[in-house]
């Protein structure tokens, strides 16, 4: 990676006021918590996390869709956090999400060709009737879909096709970054590498940068040049999908590479778990100091003292780690 | 070996609005003593509703026909009142949704204990310190306390335990798993595969998986059978499954998945096209439309199940694959 980064996200924090009563003070949830990344052209992000470790909220505060509590987000080097609806405008074309569930975030009513030119509708209206239909089919064409399906709607095509309408919509406009929050989790097996592979393709093809959010470890590692391992709304390690298989080191990643099953029995049953204790902490009432902590198999005092800040040392280089004994 | 589950030419239809939907298309399979079995496939497959079948739990429009005989016992058609003491003691079923399963208003230990009392005759007291025991083997910690709370009061993984602490009470034969682990998150998934496999390892309970991740499969079970459109399509031990799979669609299945134990491959080998329409099914394979092999004879004819080796089967028109991965008619 070189130059400036497109998108520059500095100490990121998304607190939700939550409760709250007569008697009781509202108590904030961290979603995001002091959360920072660059991401530059043409690459992949890939955002990694259990629920509850803030993934999503990321990808809608840097769009905007929800307001940042705190923090720098910096879009081609201008601080748009806390931008209204009307201020984003501008930039709504070339930042696009995808989401997860394909049928759910699709108009059941419009047509795929109506869903697909929204976006130019909106930005780009009085587009010759003719010139807005060539321009929808020839993005259908792009991401596979057969263009004399234009007329159809959502309902009558399958899950991975509808995820690329939902994928035809946010690239129409050619957009600079696109947010895919778990584009393929509810896609089935055979469908997943399809879908991968075509946001590959279109990134080779557009040098569309591309931040990939998804629970799966192994899926985001395949897609992405650089990943961020998240924990309870915090950093805990960000790498090269390389160096984070091949020498992770924070006991959170660590854990979370062991977790992972693999598809080889022979692997499997040679494999040394790294198991964590219990269920994830409510990130209501996050632990002290380190929010690992209670889930480390290696934590010390120290860690329930002091938050442990990012740190490039000892590591290889882009990896930094957030954690006071790393390997 | 004896087997504890058989099942032959097990078909089940649901009539819908729009005319009947063959969910499975008779299939045959034996299950026995004390192994591990993985059911693969995408949803739609049928692997859900065959075992739906088995336990007597289809939907309403749903009807299965064949024969599902628990240890000589024919299944299907036997009276509710009957299968119920089969049925929620001697073979159990886990879901993906531990909250769906588990009732919201009553207390974990009257949930638990339940079963004891109506199909083991224990008395309350034996059955609470029997269902005490059971909690301390799903590792739920400080179960004494826990045992009298509500389900809302258990974090999803925890609900996952006390469900599984409910299939195993009664110390079944036949455990079937449903996804058990899907809804969770992959650290808490990996806690809840180590303790299915701790339970296997302490008894003689058969156990059947059904889930669509091929990683879940690989650790677990010795036997793997993968369903496409109804019907299996290939039969075979775990390591034959995965290292040399011999139906088109298995082979694009192992090949699709990113792998974490393997360098970067630039792009993953995608299975083309979608599932099959169940009510349109083609004549010929199911698999012909998505099948980069396929020729004159897949569209004309079905290829049914045939053994090939040793516990080994597939339905595929093709002879196999040579040792560079080409496709031998």
């Amino acid at each position: 990676m070189s130059g400036e980064p497109i998108l520059s996200v500095k100490d990121l924090k998304v607190h939700f006021p939550v409760g709250g009563g007569l008697f009781k003070p509202k108590r904030a949830l961290k979603a995001v918590d002091g959360v920072s990344f660059d991401v530059f052209a043409g690459e992949t992000l890939g955002i990694v996390g259990e629920s509850g470790s803030g993934k999503s909220t990321i990808g809608r505060a840097v769009l905007q869709l929800i307001k940042p509590t705190a923090g720098r987000v910096a879009w081609l080097g201008k601080n748009i956090a806390g931008h209204s609806r009307a201020q984003m405008k501008g930039h709504r074309r070339e930042m696009q999400i995808v989401f997860q569930d394909p049928l759910a975030s699709l108009n059941p009513r419009m047509t795929a060709g109506d869903i697909i030119a929204e976006p130019l509708d909106t930005f780009e209206p009085g587009l010759a009737k003719e010139v807005r239909k060539r321009r929808v089919q020839e993005i259908m064409r792009q991401v596979g879909l057969l263009p004399e399906m234009i007329n159809r709607y959502p309902h009558e095509f399958s899950g991975g096709q509808n995820q690329r309408i939902g994928i035809a919509r946010a690239m129409i406009l050619r957009p600079k970054l696109i947010v895919a929050d778990e584009p393929v989790s509810s896609l089935d097996v055979s469908i997943r590498a399809q879908i991968i592979n075509l946001l590959a393709d279109l990134q080779r093809e557009t040098g569309v940068a591309l931040i990939f959010i998804s629970h799966d470890l192994a899926v985001v590692r395949h897609v992405s040049h650089r990943v961020l391992v998240l924990y309870l709304g915090k950093v805990m390690e960000l790498a090269d999908g390389q160096t984070l298989l091949t020498k992770p080191r924070h006991p959170y990643t660590q854990a979370l590479l062991s977790a992972a099953p693999v598809p080889d029995p022979a692997v499997e049953r040679a494999k040394k778990r790294i198991l964590l204790e219990g269920d994830l902490p409510s990130p209501m009432n996050p632990p002290s100091g380190c929010v690992f902590r209670t889930r480390c198999p290696i934590a010390q005092a120290k860690c329930a003292r002091e938050v442990p800040g990012l740190d490039s040392r000892g590591g290889a280089p882009g990896q930094i780690v957030a954690c006071h004994f790393p390997s | 070996m004896s087997s504890i589950l058989s099942v032959k030419d097990l078909s089940v239809r649901f009539a819908t609005p729009e005319g009947a939907v063959a969910a499975v298309n008779g299939v045959n399979f034996e299950i026995e003593k004390g192994e591990c079995v993985g059911i693969v496939g995408e949803s739609g497959s049928g692997k859900s509703q065959t075992f739906m079948a088995v336990m007597g739990l289809l939907a309403s429009n749903g009807k299965a026909t064949g024969s599902v005989k628990f240890k000589g016992d024919e299944l299907l058609g036997m009276k509710t009142d009957k299968l119920n003491k089969i049925r929620g003691s001697k073979m159990t079923m886990i879901f993906q949704d531990p909250m769906t399963s588990l009732t919201p208003h009553l207390r974990i230990s009257r949930q638990l204990t339940e079963v004891l009392v109506l199909h083991k005759g224990m008395s309350e007291r034996d059955a609470r310190a029997r269902a005490l025991q059971m909690l301390d083997r799903v590792k739920i910690p400080d179960a004494k306390r826990r045992l009298d709370q509500f389900p809302h009061e258990f974090s999803g993984g925890m609900r996952q335990r006390v469900m599984i602490a409910m299939a195993l009470v009664c110390e079944p034969e036949l455990l079937i798993a449903d996804e058990p682990s899907t809804a969770l998150d992959v650290t808490v998934q990996a806690q809840i595969l180590e303790l299915l496999q701790e339970l296997r390892a302490q008894g003689n309970m058969s156990v059947i998986m059904i889930t669509h991740d091929l990683g879940v499969v690989a650790g677990l079970c010795n036997r793997v059978m993968v369903m496409y459109a109804g019907e299996f399509c290939e039969k075979g031990s775990v390591d034959e499954i995965f290292h040399e799979p011999q139906h088109p669609y298995s082979r694009g299945l192992v090949a699709s998945i990113p792998r974490l134990d393997r360098p970067e491959e630039d792009r993953l080998t995608a299975i083309p096209g979608q599932p099959p329409n169940l009510q349109q099914l083609p004549t010929g394979c199911t698999f012909q439309e998505r099948c980069g092999h396929v020729f004159d004879r897949c569209i004309i004819e079905r290829p049914k199940l045939v053994a090939f080796a040793p516990g080994r089967a597939k339905s595929c028109h093709l002879k196999g694959f040579d040792a560079n991965g080409e496709a031998v008619r």
